[in-house]
């Protein structure tokens, strides 16, 4: 067996280090469980607002342990506690660790003051998934609005999260867009932090 | 455009599941290419039967006086095959190019169902590409 003595054997998983090894998966193994994901959630509703909202559930289980998970190992138990700091945490650490680069774009909304947007030239979900016609404007993007909301949940953001596909011009496939409306409490709050 | 007239895939009963034809020589109704697509599907595994060689995977080129067919059977019993200009080259890459398009954007996809019809816009998009001329040149190195 290689490196049998030089690597260290902890008896306890809660012993183990945190540090990041290599932490890249098989991008076809994951794009089969997603199918897969997506094809039993199909089987279990009859409606495709009610399609999107499992696959955020399940998103939003994933955001929350990736939250504390990298609370703890990239910013040593601190957490951001401002607006704009815990939006660029998703958008650059967040993303890295998930999708292994920085998200395209980070914007505020031009019309409200409580909406922000995320946006990605081809979302890693989206790779291999082509929207059937009947289904409208359904996005498997809604798996990762649910970690962003299950991220900003965890840390005392709540805010309504959606993904959306945007066309582009000059473009033959839409872009999406991951739309954060933020409760109006943590505006508040915002505010009087000044 | 390239010297391909038409491409097919046909599932492992011999239903076509996706016929696209590339410029008007060769061009077919639905009801031709249907013929065609279950036709090869059968003299195929005539052709294992009779071969006097033993493990004979079946055809893999047709040369006739006015196209080539070329085709190539994935392990699962996915056949793929293209009509091509007769003397056409690198068309068992392009073959072998189509499988893995297939693999990545049809079988990936949530909404496709096993063994029906192939309708997946990103298949298609990236099909459109591999098939332009330079590009079979390129995946032909």
């Amino acid at each position: 067996m290689i490196g049998v003595g030089k690597m260290k054997q902890y008896g306890n998983v809660l012993d183990k280090p945190l540090n990041k090894g290599k932490q890249e998966v098989s991008l076809s193994a994951f794009a089969f469980l997603f199918s897969e994901l997506v094809q039993y959630n199909q089987t279990q509703v009859d409606n495709i607002g009610e399609l999107e909202r499992r696959l955020e559930d399940a998103g939003y289980a994933v955001g929350a342990r990736v939250l504390e998970l990298l609370c703890h190992r990239d910013k040593g138990n601190r957490r951001e506690t401002r607006l704009l700091g815990i939006l660029s945490f998703v958008h650059s650490t967040v993303w890295k660790v998930l999708f292994g680069k920085v998200a395209d774009s980070l914007e505020k909304g031009t019309e409200h003051e409580d909406e922000y947007m995320i946006s990605e030239k081809e979302l890693l979900v989206n790779k291999f998934i082509s929207i059937p016609k009947d289904m409208g404007t359904f996005n498997c993007g809604a798996f990762v609005a649910g970690i962003v909301r299950g991220v900003l949940d965890g840390a005392g953001f709540p805010a309504v999260v959606t993904a959306h596909f945007v066309p582009m011009e000059g473009q033959q496939r839409p872009r999406t867009t991951i739309l954060i409306k933020f409760a109006e409490e943590v505006l508040r709050r915002e505010a009087r932090l000044g | 455009m390239a010297a391909i007239y038409s491409l097919y895939i046909i599932n492992k009963s011999g239903g076509l599941i996706y016929y696209k034809d590339y410029g008007s020589a060769g061009r077919m109704d639905t009801n031709d290419s249907l013929r065609v697509a279950s036709l090869w599907h059968s003299m195929h595994a005539i052709s294992q039967q009779l071969s006097p060689v033993s493990g004979c995977l079946g055809i893999e080129l047709l040369q006739a006086d006015t196209f080539d067919l070329h085709c190539f059977q994935s392990l699962t019993g996915t056949k793929f095959f293209v009509v091509c200009e007769p003397g056409a080259q690198h068309m068992e890459n392009l073959l072998k190019f189509v499988y893995e398009l297939y693999t990545d954007y049809v079988l990936k996809n949530p909404f496709y169902e096993m063994e029906m019809p192939i309708r997946c816009e990103l298949f298609d998009i990236n099909l459109t590409q591999a098939v332009q001329k330079d590009r079979v040149a390129f995946l032909g190195r």
